[in-house]
């Protein structure tokens, strides 16, 4: 296995992030292997939406990401071709169903074009025309050309396909146990559970392991505060073409936003190539604990029937739930770890990841290789809960 | 006692308990859903509820399985056009 021995880069996970931070780094010619203790995108990535946003983030260091990241998206489904990712630049629209809601919204906009992204604020008659099936209650909104949507799980087997082609690795059913270690305590690769593959070499080691990175960087030595927010998805049965866009409620931003550890849920309703319609999303912090909740579904299709009424009429097929990777600060760590050199995180993206992940992977890519930062990465640094706590 | 219904205008009759699907077959016919892509004709496959290959309207609600609905006496049951849902689309 003397090959396993020239990895420039190991990627710790393989879902979303795991895939494209082995993408960006394959692509800039560095050796990458992929350890992922299940399957490709078998965590947070196959228990989510596909959403890549703008409209839903507030002005800062996530929103300068998610625009790089949206930018990204859109050049890979270009030279790779859309349907590689199912990518649909659908456009986002955000409905307020009331006056007070509508001037947070608008004040919102404001801010968001300041930073760059195309948000256009829409009266009830333009929300109708942009959505035709929603409420009359609707009282105005916003329209984002420039939100989209990938299928989460076929992205990132998609990309982990091309890192292969790019004479990576991606080693599944491999779990890491631990580090391989310097003198001086640098990480210089990992210990798996693997008979054929216990050990994998690298100069650089990423911790991309969603919202099961607090256990990788405990293990390392480099704890970091990531935790699971727990959330539903309703699927309905298959339908025509009935919600146009990605559609959610001006109170979802609050609740993207908010640190709560009860009970949150802020509908979202998007249709599928596949027919079905999804509604999200509710936020809940209980651990990884994966009861269903009657209650908490319920609450989620009373909303969506407040935004589109026709639901009354459509049966519902199934549930899903997932764990998104919550950071307290609500942005993603992504960098080096100062305190385990060898070590970089990429992680903690909460509800953001697909969307975000494009650029997270080159972000590494380049302080991997020492290129220039597509953006400051200082506020995604993982030692800044530390820099607080002193 | 029978239980006559109604399909597409024409009546079938069922066995008391008989479900729909059942009672469709009985009376000759294969298929009474088009699927949502293709237009292909659909009737039972599994026949015991797990696949939705069987999905008919019945008194005007889509996507019913036939071979788990019992046929009651007076249903008005009607070939279902891909989601059946046509009347939602946008």
């Amino acid at each position: 296995m003397a090959g396993i021995d020239l990895n420039d880069v190991v990627v710790i996970g393989g879902g979303v992030i795991g895939a494209a931070c082995a993408y960006y780094c394959a692509e800039a010619g560095l050796r990458v292997t992929v350890v992922e203790r299940g399957s490709p995108g078998g965590g947070t990535t196959s228990a989510c939406e596909g959403n890549i946003l703008l409209s839903d983030k507030e002005p800062g260091p996530e929103l300068e990401l998610a625009l790089l990241s949206s930018r990204l998206w859109g050049a890979l489904a270009d030279r790779r071709g859309a349907q590689a990712f199912e990518y649909q630049a659908k456009g986002g629209v955000v409905v307020a169903t009331t006056e007070v809601s509508a001037a947070g919204l608008a004040k919102l906009t404001v801010g968001q074009r300041a930073s760059g992204v195309d948000a256009v604020d829409v009266s009830a008659e333009e929300l109708r025309e942009l959505e035709p099936n929603v409420t009359s209650a609707a009282v105005g909104g916003a329209f984002y050309p420039q939100d989209s949507q990938v299928q989460p799980m076929l992205s990132t087997a998609r990309l982990l396909r091309l890192v292969r082609e790019k004479g990576g690795r991606v080693l599944t059913a491999t779990a890491v146990t631990g580090f391989l270690r310097g003198a001086d305590g640098a990480v210089l690769g990992v210990r798996t559970n693997s008979a054929a593959v216990p050990e994998v070499r690298g100069k650089c080691t990423v911790n991309a392991s969603g919202t099961w990175s607090g256990e990788i960087a405990e293990l390392a030595g480099a704890p970091i505060p990531i935790l699971p927010r727990k959330g539903f998805i309703l699927v309905t049965e298959p339908l025509p073409r009935v919600v146009r866009h990605k559609v959610y409620t001006a109170e979802y931003v609050a609740n993207v936003a908010s640190s709560d550890e009860g009970l949150e849920t802020s509908v979202v309703v998007e249709g599928t190539q596949a027919g079905t319609v999804l509604i999200g999303a509710s936020r809940e912090r209980v651990g990884f604990d994966r009861s269903f909740s009657l209650s908490v579904v319920r609450k989620l299709a009373a909303q969506a029937l407040e935004v589109f009424p026709f639901l009354e009429h459509v049966s519902l097929m199934r549930t899903y739930l997932g764990f998104r990777p919550y950071c307290p600060d609500h942005l993603p760590i992504i960098g080096p770890d100062p305190r385990v050199p060898g070590l970089f995180h990429a992680t903690g993206h909460e509800g953001a990841g697909i969307g975000l992940a494009t650029g997270t992977g080159t972000l590494i890519a380049q302080l991997i290789t020492g290129a220039t930062p597509d953006l400051d990465p200082a506020p995604f640094r993982p030692h800044r809960f530390e820099e607080v706590a002193a | 006692m029978s239980a006559e219904f109604r399909f597409d205008g024409e009546p079938v009759s069922a066995e008391p308990g008989q479900s729909i699907g059942a009672a469709l077959i009985a009376g000759g016919r294969r298929s009474w859903r088009t699927t949502r892509h293709e237009g292909a004709p659909r009737g039972v496959f599994c026949g015991i509820g797990i696949c939705f290959d069987c999905l008919v309207t019945v008194n005007g609600e889509p996507n019913q399985r036939a071979c788990l609905t019992e046929a009651v006496a007076g249903d008005v049951v009607t070939t279902q056009e891909g989601s059946g849902h046509a009347d939602l689309a946008c």
